[in-house]
């Protein structure tokens, strides 16, 4: 589904990412773990197409298609999908209209008509009791005064009635409550099938102790140092990057 | 991702649709303004004396008036003697009926989108259609004479109705008003007259379209409503304006009077031609507009949608005499390319228990420069009086500029006032976040002006609501690209 090769990036003439290698097939969870600043953010960004960051060498290809060559819309009609970690406000916009304009954007890019009014009222109202989301949530601003949970929950909503084929989750689990956690990784553990794949970044190991990854990658000071399953990201909670450091001299050297 | 200069270039690309012109025959009054110009106008609308002596009255005292410089805009001196101040399209036949308006003046009207026959896709609205000097349409006359409303050209007023014009006539905005009142007292040519009688409740929605045809005119009406004890009317202006290079001085009254629990709304959406990309050309839209709420319970509400002229210097406002009597100012004012608004209102407590409300939003682009003034006065007396004011900015670009210039004067210890203002920009946050859930860049920013403007829009008249949003798309150039 995604193959990544030698990805360097740079932001503000700074170095950020150094050859990163990663192929993700249909179906599957991988994890990107790191200390802050290991360069988690940028790759997620870079994926979604962000323009502050400059792509200097490498390659990503989304299904066979060069994915760095597409405008940001064109990799999210293509199925491309990122949770932000700090979704925007856009007031007096409200959610169910800017969740349709969306929706729709991507089916008239597949070819398929505008949804149907009440077809789309269905379709958000699954989804939001899913998420624990009232009625009146789909008549407020886009995130407009939404609590820190409250955004989170919506990324993931919206990433839930889109329905795309690859998912960037970037600290989709930073600043939830346990209860909210759950909720967020119910949406998410609903979501897998086998054509259908995440990444998700996080600092930590909670949101993998219910969102149970089949890879797990360390990125460390731009380049993945260490890739393993589950396991890998259970025995990090445990111990720290300390000895990933230890073991992958050649960038601790670097630091 | 298409980059923001991008979107500023598109939106400086800005078409104005009704830059046309028609090939009208037209009467004019030689250029330049003295009282031999105001006794010809007035004789040309075959006026009584005391009509006459008004205008009269107010040239002496506009003689001696400046014009006002306080405000922040720029532009270089108008020769007010170089200007025509009547122009009227002459009649082929004399008109006794809709089916006798000239077909061009007909065909002017249908390439705007404004129906001078009756029962047709408006047909909640009656329209009174002035043209240059002079109203050249009225639909919808017989079935609202029949509730006794009166909806006319202002000159027809003058002959048919002199009792109710010599009664209200300057009695909310008086001739030494201001430079600009002053010189529109002196030398209006027609404008729109509504009365509703007590207890009626007008059935369709007022409106009046204004368009400026001829070159070198100024375009100077005045209209007058008023709604009698427990009356009410809501009321809609539009106006347009050709191309051209010069520009075109557009300087109107409106006064309104509202009696015991009487209510009137009145929308404007104002499209006059704005000047090109390098502002050139384009109207400069002098405007002086105020309502009084003279009864108690009294109602006024002015909501307005500001896209047009190369400069807009205008505050309706009103003023709140009768007890418990409510104010309200919608307002949406565009300034893109090199246009130039300086806008908003006046709110004056009198009476006990007044309350308003003022929603403003600016929206700048280009080299555009927005501002908001707003006077709130809460005289002595005026009880518990409340006011809510809310003044917004947003910024799309970098060129750009917005100014709030909020007076608030309050002499009443019971008032209680509330202010919030707020600037933002269309960062390139919010449009890469609506990129990657498939948005482009261009209707993401239509999406957000619109909901910046929602407050406003939900205020107008259903029919001119989606009109209203169609045509900021079009001022910022953003149109076609939201399907």
């Amino acid at each position: 589904m995604l193959e990544i090769h030698g990805l360097h990036v740079k932001i503000g003439g700074k170095e950020i990412l150094k050859g990163i290698d990663l192929t993700i097939r249909p179906g599957e969870v991988h994890a990107i773990m790191g200390p802050n600043g290991s360069g988690k953010t940028t790759l997620a960004q870079v994926l979604a197409g962000r323009a502050t960051y400059e792509v200097t060498g490498g390659k990503a290809a989304f299904e066979g298609k060069d994915l760095l060559a597409m405008k940001p819309e064109d990799r999210a009609r293509e199925g491309v999908f990122m949770a932000f970690q700090y979704p925007v406000e856009i007031p007096g916009v409200s959610n169910a209209y800017f969740l349709k304009a969306a929706l729709n954007a991507i089916r008239k890019y597949r070819g398929l008509d505008e949804i149907d009014a009440m077809d789309f009222m269905t379709l958000v109202q699954d989804k939001a009791t899913l998420l624990g989301l009232d009625e009146t949530f789909m008549k407020r601003g886009l995130n407009e005064g939404f609590s820190g949970g409250e955004k989170k929950k919506n990324e993931v909503f919206q990433m839930a009635v889109l329905e795309p084929k690859f998912c960037v989750l970037d600290e989709t689990d930073s600043g939830l409550d346990i209860d909210a956690l759950r909720l967020v990784a119910k949406g998410i553990n609903t979501m897998r099938s086998p054509g259908r794949s995440m990444l998700v970044v996080t600092h930590y190991q909670r949101l993998l102790d219910y969102v149970t990854p089949d890879v797990v990658h360390v990125l460390v000071e731009g380049r993945i140092v260490k890739s393993g399953d589950a396991d890998l990201a259970r025995n990090l909670e445990k111990h720290g990057y300390g000895w990933i450091l230890e073991e992958a001299p050649r960038s601790a050297a670097r630091a | 991702m298409v980059s923001k200069s991008t979107i500023q270039e598109q939106m400086a690309k800005q078409e104005y649709k009704y830059g046309f012109v028609s090939d009208l025959d037209e009467e004019m009054v030689p250029k330049g303004l003295d009282e031999g110009i105001v006794r010809l106008i007035s004789r040309k609308k075959n006026e009584p004396e005391w009509m006459t002596d008004w205008r009269l009255r107010a040239f002496r005292h506009w003689l001696t008036m400046k014009e006002p410089k306080w405000s922040n805009v720029t532009y270089p001196p108008i020769n007010y003697q170089d200007i025509i101040y009547y122009a009227a399209p002459k009649p082929k036949k004399p008109v006794k009926s809709l089916d006798d308006v000239d077909p061009e003046i007909r065909s002017l009207y249908a390439k705007l989108g404004i129906p001078l026959q009756e029962q047709e896709r408006l047909a909640g609205v009656a329209v009174d259609a002035v043209l240059d000097s002079v109203s050249v349409a009225t639909t919808f006359k017989e079935k609202l004479a029949d509730l006794g409303i009166i909806f006319c050209s202002f000159s027809e007023a003058v002959q048919e109705r002199p009792d109710l014009v010599r009664k209200y006539l300057g009695s909310v905005v008086p001739f030494n008003d201001n430079f600009f009142a002053g010189l529109n007292s002196a030398v209006f040519s027609d404008g729109s007259f509504a009365y509703v009688p007590a207890g009626v409740r007008c059935p369709m929605e007022l409106s009046t379209y204004f368009r400026i045809n001829a070159q070198d005119t100024g375009q100077f009406e005045r209209t007058l409503i008023i709604a009698e004890d427990g009356a009410y009317v809501s009321y809609l202006e539009g106006c347009t304006a050709p191309i051209r290079d010069t520009n075109q001085l557009h300087a109107a009254v409106v006064e309104l009077i509202a009696l015991d629990d009487a209510e009137i709304k009145y929308s404007t959406i104002q499209n006059w031609y704005p000047g090109d990309k390098q502002g050139k050309g384009g109207i400069y839209n002098f405007v002086t507009k105020r309502g009084k709420c003279l009864g108690v319970n009294s109602k006024i509400s002015w909501t307005q949608v500001e896209t047009g002229s190369a400069i807009t210097w205008k505050y309706p406002s009103c003023i709140l005499q009768g007890d418990n009597s409510q104010g309200e100012f919608y307002s949406v004012a565009v300034a893109n390319n090199y246009q130039q608004a300086d806008t908003g209102t006046k709110m004056l407590h009198i009476g006990k228990n007044t309350r308003s409300t003022i929603i403003s939003k600016g929206i700048s682009s280009g080299y555009g420069r927005n501002t908001y003034r707003g006077r709130v006065w809460i005289h002595r007396g005026a009880a518990n009086a409340r006011n809510y004011s809310q003044c917004d900015s947003l910024l799309i670009g970098s060129t750009c500029a917005a100014f709030t210039f909020p007076d608030i004067q309050v002499q009443e210890p019971t008032a209680q006032m509330e202010h919030e203002a707020s600037t933002s920009k269309i960062g390139e946050e919010q449009l890469f976040y609506c990129q990657q859930r498939g948005i482009t860049p261009e209707d993401a920013t239509n999406m957000i002006v619109n909901g910046f403007c929602k407050q406003v829009f939900l205020k107008l008249p259903m029919e001119f609501a989606v009109e209203a949003q169609k045509l900021i798309s079009v001022s910022l150039n953003l149109e076609g690209t939201v399907g």
